[in-house]
């Protein structure tokens, strides 16, 4: 278990060294995902090493959005006031990328037939 | 007081799921009425958030542990990457770009302010990588993170009929559209639909953050 947690906080941390030595607007953890990616690929690590630890993060990811999401009520009345822009924003903004992705996406496929 | 916040967050969240398992529809999604039933809590006991969140922040640190672990789905699909390389990379470049300035247009439009457009410009990520994006462009991470599980909810409960209003049939189309626009919640509908949808739904995910991650922060300076 500590092999695994090792990898997995030892590539945050060096995402997020990354991210903030190279002052990258990109979040650390984000590079760390793509770095271990990387070095999946490449085999210098193995899956077998890191795997169950790693699932065991993302099986129960729903449950870390709540504490950020809950920081909304202190944002209430912004929301209250922007209500139109936000949810109008939200559903054509859905909807057409939704639509349009997939249209795109079948006239690709498509001309490989 | 100090499990105060860690308690409420796991008992809320486990009520919630146990609800969900015996009846899963989209407006039963566990984590938005555990936002909704825990900010009213606080609300009407006046305990601050900055109250709650002395513990229940240990579970928004464990997202960063969670987003580097996204390296190992994206690792063992990466046959079918291969396979469908040139709709997968250019179905999100497009796709990304498209959900990211709609979005930031159509708020504008309609008057949106500056942190609300920032806030909603990352709304089809998965969330764990979109709040880290909001943060990181100045942006809301709250906000981000309820417009963000609200697009979820959305593809989940509307998108298999509106690409079927649409008469998109082909799988892989399918697949990247509801992954590049719902992301998780998007692809656990349409995995129940068709398999090969599902993983490229569940890529496209994957991907999406990463392409958005990369871009929208030089993006955004443009746009402003």
């Amino acid at each position: 278990m500590y092999k695994g947690l090792t990898i997995v906080f030892g590539f945050l941390f060096i995402g997020e060294g990354i991210s903030e030595l190279l002052h990258l607007p990109i979040p650390g953890n984000v590079i760390g995902m793509i770095l271990l990616t990387l070095a999946l690929i490449s085999k210098l690590i193995d899956i077998s090493d890191v795997e169950r630890e790693a699932e065991f993060f993302i099986k129960n990811m729903s449950v870390m959005f709540i504490p950020p999401g809950v920081g909304v009520i202190a944002y209430w009345g912004l929301i209250k006031a922007q209500l139109i822009p936000i949810f109008v924003a939200l559903v054509v903004s859905f909807a057409l990328t939704l639509v349009l992705t997939a249209k795109f996406v079948e006239i690709l496929s498509g001309g490989e037939k | 007081m100090n499990s105060l916040g860690i308690f409420i967050t796991i008992g809320t969240f486990y009520l919630f799921s146990k609800i969900y398992e015996k009846r899963k529809t989209f407006y039963l999604n566990p984590v938005l009425l555990s936002i909704i039933t825990i900010a009213l809590f606080l609300h009407i006991t006046e305990i601050k958030y900055e109250t709650y969140m002395e513990s229940a922040q240990i579970l928004s640190f464990l997202l960063g542990p969670a987003v580097v672990s996204l390296a190992i789905p994206l690792y063992k699909q990466r046959g079918i990457i291969k396979a469908y390389s040139k709709q997968i990379f250019f179905g999100i470049v497009f796709g990304g770009a498209l959900a990211i300035l709609s979005a930031f247009y159509v708020a504008k439009i309609l008057g949106g302010t500056p942190e609300v457009l920032l806030s909603i410009a990352p709304k089809s990520i998965t969330t764990a990588i979109a709040i880290g994006v909001s943060e990181k462009i100045g942006g809301i991470p709250a906000l981000t993170a309820v417009l963000v599980i609200l697009t979820g909810i959305l593809g989940n409960a509307v998108g298999i009929e509106i690409l079927n209003i649409s008469k998109v049939k082909d799988k892989v189309a399918r697949g990247l559209a509801m992954g590049v626009t719902s992301h998780g919640l998007g692809t656990a509908r349409i995995i129940l639909d068709d398999e090969l949808s599902g993983a490229v739904s569940g890529l496209a995910m994957a991907l999406n953050g990463i392409f958005t991650s990369l871009i929208l922060p030089y993006l955004i300076k443009f746009l402003k």
